[in-house]
């Protein structure tokens, strides 16, 4: 057999590599895939059971007000009603995007389009600082500067709402901005170019050139912000006051999902009921990044079809 | 490449051996403490100890409560469980099969931020305050300001303590819970007209602790039960303890651990006590103190 038509029968090296490489991708997709599974059973199979074996009513678990789970109320249920960490978790989330939003998309316009030198070398580093700071560092700050600021502005004790809302727009704002930097920079040259063409002035061409584009990657970079800010746990428990209330204003004591589950886990024994309550609390949140998951391809999908 | 397969093979070998030699070097024994932490400065600082006059042994210590101590000791997973409260007083837990070992004892005093200025608040008065039927401290002898509770996290030993010889039995209001005693003292210190419960070694000059009914929260009251907000500390062991976990908890009996080392973490041995209190609250006295 001649050597030519031999080397084109036999299994290449480069082929043989090719396959050996694609087996270890699999084989580690694949292990990845088990551990989400096997996460998202355990979670379930846990927050489950405060509505199949603890008898709870899933409605009332999510509408009523009071959280005492080792206890009974009145008509001998147990007290667990996740409303007040609910409310407060989407509180603190949804303020903490809403301040954030406009810092984050002025620096990176700043940053893009204004001034992309001194903007790269000066902001961007800064911003990615922020990223590196640990939360507990943040609730520290929190404790010892915001509150007393809070307390001192609006009466009260300080901790609740607005506290917890300071700290994650801290938290949040350099990865929306990072995000919203990406997102303005994948805008086309030509667009700017075909707006300044027409006689568009700077101002013009960003507002209605370059954001109105970037509109999809923008969502997606505040989407993540949220997700972010909604999975945060120690730096918000230390600042929001922790306690199972349902807020009536923004400087009264209050809890998240992740406080509540930071602060309780630990005192209690795994099977009962109040440890299955917050495992239920748990799949609140897992269920919760789902849905920012969601939404964010979603956003994408649809800024895709444009 | 087979040159490079050779070498990952030999490394991993090297590993293999590496980490054998380690094993048959040391021959270490170890055990693991987890629970309550409000015991856990003890058995660290006790764990350390014992490890460096017992070469070769290892006292791991963790917290995470006192729950956690309970039910992993229940599931077999530690060697000594930690608890503030008897496992009976804890649903789920099967405390049979549990041994009790009461290390020390700890009491446990109201706290309030300094500038409220009350010195004294009697079990009527202090169950009034954590029931939320008195809300200012005008309506126990103090300035015109509202009270702010600040509990611990529900199932905390402290709180549970707290609650047992407090409210006896009522239920708490509903208001801030702080996972760690250092937390609460700092609230405590920096909010005015807080008020909170912790240990008497975590009381320092920022907050201050009140008489209870006339009593002043002192150790020498406790070992009489005049200051009856106390709980013993437990070390509970899944049947009877065995060889390092043995010899650990009869270490941690020790006079070295009992006389010097307990006073000076802010705990009362348990033989100084001049009175003995049961799971149910009967108060025996007994012969030693």
């Amino acid at each position: 057999m001649d050597p030519i038509r031999e080397s084109l029968l036999k299994v290449s090296h480069q082929a043989k590599l090719e396959r050996r490489g694609r087996i270890i991708g699999l084989f580690c997709i694949s292990l990845i895939v088990i551990v989400v599974a096997a996460i998202f059973y355990f979670v379930a199979s846990r927050g489950l059971a405060t509505f199949y074996h603890d008898k709870i009513n899933l409605w009332d678990f999510l509408t009523k007000q009071a959280w005492n789970p080792g206890t009974k109320d009145s008509h001998g249920n147990p007290a667990v009603g996740a409303l007040p960490m609910i409310v407060g978790s989407f509180l603190v989330t949804i303020f903490a995007a809403i301040v954030a939003t406009p810092f984050a998309i002025g620096a990176a316009i700043f940053m893009t389009e204004i001034s992309p030198r001194r903007g790269m070398q000066i902001l961007k580093p800064v911003t990615e600082l922020l990223v590196g700071i640990p939360s507990v560092v943040y609730g520290f700050i929190g404790l010892t500067v915001v509150v007393p600021v809070i307390r001192q502005l609006f009466g009260g004790t300080g901790f609740g709402i607005l506290a917890g809302t300071m700290v994650l727009f801290v938290m949040i704002l350099p990865t929306v901005t990072s995000m919203s930097v990406d997102a303005l920079q994948a805008v086309p040259r030509y667009y700017r170019e075909a707006s300044l063409a027409l006689g568009a002035t700077r101002w013009q061409t960003i507002y209605k050139v370059v954001l109105r584009s970037a509109t999809p990657g923008l969502l997606t970079a505040v989407v993540f912000g949220m997700a972010r800010a909604f999975g945060e746990a120690l730096a918000v428990q230390m600042v929001i006051g922790n306690a199972a209330l349902l807020p009536h204003n923004l400087v009264s004591p209050a809890s998240t999902l992740t406080s509540i589950l930071t602060m309780g886990i630990g005192n209690t024994i795994m099977g009962s009921l109040e440890n299955n309550a917050l495992w239920s609390l748990a799949l609140i949140l897992l269920l919760m990044s789902l849905v920012f998951n969601l939404l964010i391809r979603l956003i994408g999908r649809k800024g895709a079809m444009k | 490449m087979k040159k490079r397969i050779l070498l990952v093979a030999a490394l991993l070998l090297s590993l293999v051996t590496l980490t054998a030699c380690q094993s048959s070097a040391d021959r270490g024994e170890s055990i693991t403490v987890v629970g309550s932490s409000a015991l856990q400065p003890l058995v660290e600082a006790a764990g350390e100890q014992y490890g460096s006059e017992h070469l070769g042994k290892f006292i791991n210590v963790q917290g995470g409560g006192s729950g956690t101590g309970l039910s992993q000791i229940q599931e077999g997973a530690v060697a000594i469980g930690n608890s503030d409260m008897y496992a009976e007083e804890k649903r789920g837990i099967k405390a049979k099969q549990l041994v009790d070992h009461r290390v020390a004892v700890v009491g446990i005093t109201p706290v309030l931020n300094k500038k409220i200025g009350v010195k004294n608040l009697s079990f009527a008065q202090l169950k009034a305050i954590f029931t939320g039927q008195v809300t200012n401290w005008r309506e126990v002898g103090g300035p015109n300001l509202p009270i702010v509770i600040v509990n611990r996290a529900q199932g905390s030993g402290t709180r549970v303590t707290f609650e047992k010889w407090v409210l006896r039995g009522a239920q708490a209001k509903q208001a801030q819970e702080q996972e760690s005693t250092g937390m609460v003292r700092q609230i405590v210190a920096t909010t005015p007209g807080a008020i909170s419960y912790m240990a008497f070694s975590y009381v320092d000059k920022t907050v201050a602790a009140v008489n209870v009914a006339g009593v002043a929260p002192t150790d020498q009251n406790v070992t009489t039960n005049k200051w009856q907000i106390w709980s013993y500390e437990h070390m509970y062991t899944n049947g009877q303890p065995k060889g390092l976990t043995k010899d650990f908890i009869r270490y941690i009996y020790s006079d070295a651990i009992q006389e010097k080392m307990l006073p000076k973490l802010g705990y009362i041995p348990v033989n100084h006590m001049q009175i003995e209190r049961d799971l149910k609250g009967n108060v025996t006295a007994t012969k030693g103190g």
